[in-house]
């Protein structure tokens, strides 16, 4: 059952994004590879079920979220029989607030202003992408099964077999390390020449 | 009854309610808190440009990528 020429054509100029969302989601060029790989094999073993409801490129992205989300399960399935699942991050933050639990003064959130011209800079996606890949991998796990593949929490927790309260700790530190990562090598930058730039997207 | 809570602690209810996992008086009680307190007003507003950039990522099939 060889493919068609245009579904050939299709699938390759599909490849590249495919690569780059599984290269975010599992920060592993090989595991993310080997993803892509089975998913395009999977479309193709799957023509026949392909109604064309939903675009090509919506089915195929479907297939392969299944295939991170088997990946990540069979990796923490690997490493909860070891250790709790939380610990690989160490940082709990209490550094940015007084004995009283406040925030300290310079440490305090400031306002990040309108977002949307941020978020229509190239120079901003380079550094948030540097900000998720600075999170632990067990956080960074739990935050791109939330943000990303549109899990809700419930769904998480039982995905990774975890307590609520352990997901919403592990949620809270990715949001707590992200935005302190913006507001360091971004946000709090704000004065120099590359923020005003003209968007590039 | 409500009570006043520290930043640190509505910072964390602050993650858990952008994930409806707020009960209704804690919600109440991080409003009351937001009130008074800038930071944690900027903080949640950040919070939600996290998710904002998460849903308008690049590599995300909907979005443009380069």
């Amino acid at each position: 059952m060889s493919p068609s020429p245009e579904i050939s054509q299709a699938l390759n100029a599909l490849r590249p994004k495919l690569l780059r969302f599984a290269t975010l989601q599992l920060r592993d060029a090989s595991a993310a590879e080997d993803a892509v790989q089975e998913t395009l094999l999977a479309a193709l073993q799957n023509q026949q079920t392909f109604r064309g409801e939903a675009s090509l490129k919506t089915w195929l992205f479907s297939i392969l979220r299944n295939k991170i989300v088997d990946i990540i399960r069979q990796r923490s399935r690997e490493t909860t029989l070891d250790e709790p699942f939380v610990d690989d991050d160490q940082d709990d933050f209490s550094a940015l607030f007084d004995e009283q639990g406040h925030w300290n003064r310079e440490d305090r959130p400031s306002s990040w202003g309108n977002p949307q011209q941020t978020l229509e800079n190239n120079h901003f996606w380079t550094i948030f992408d540097i900000c998720l890949s600075n999170l632990p991998e067990k956080t960074s796990r739990v935050f791109m099964m939330r943000e990303f593949l549109g899990f809700d929490t419930d769904e998480i927790c039982k995905e990774l077999k975890i307590s609520s309260s352990n997901c919403w700790v592990i949620l809270h530190r990715a949001r707590m390390g992200l935005r302190l990562c913006l507001q360091d090598r971004w946000f709090g930058t704000i004065d120099t020449p590359s923020h005003s730039s003209v968007p590039t997207r | 009854m409500t009570f006043m809570i520290s930043c640190t602690q509505a910072t964390q209810l602050v993650s858990r309610a952008l994930d409806a996992q707020a009960a209704f008086s804690e919600r109440l009680t991080l409003g009351l808190h937001l009130l008074a307190c800038q930071g944690c007003r900027n903080y949640r507003r950040q919070l939600r440009i996290l998710r904002l950039a998460a849903r308008a990522h690049p590599a995300r099939p909907d979005n443009e990528a380069s």
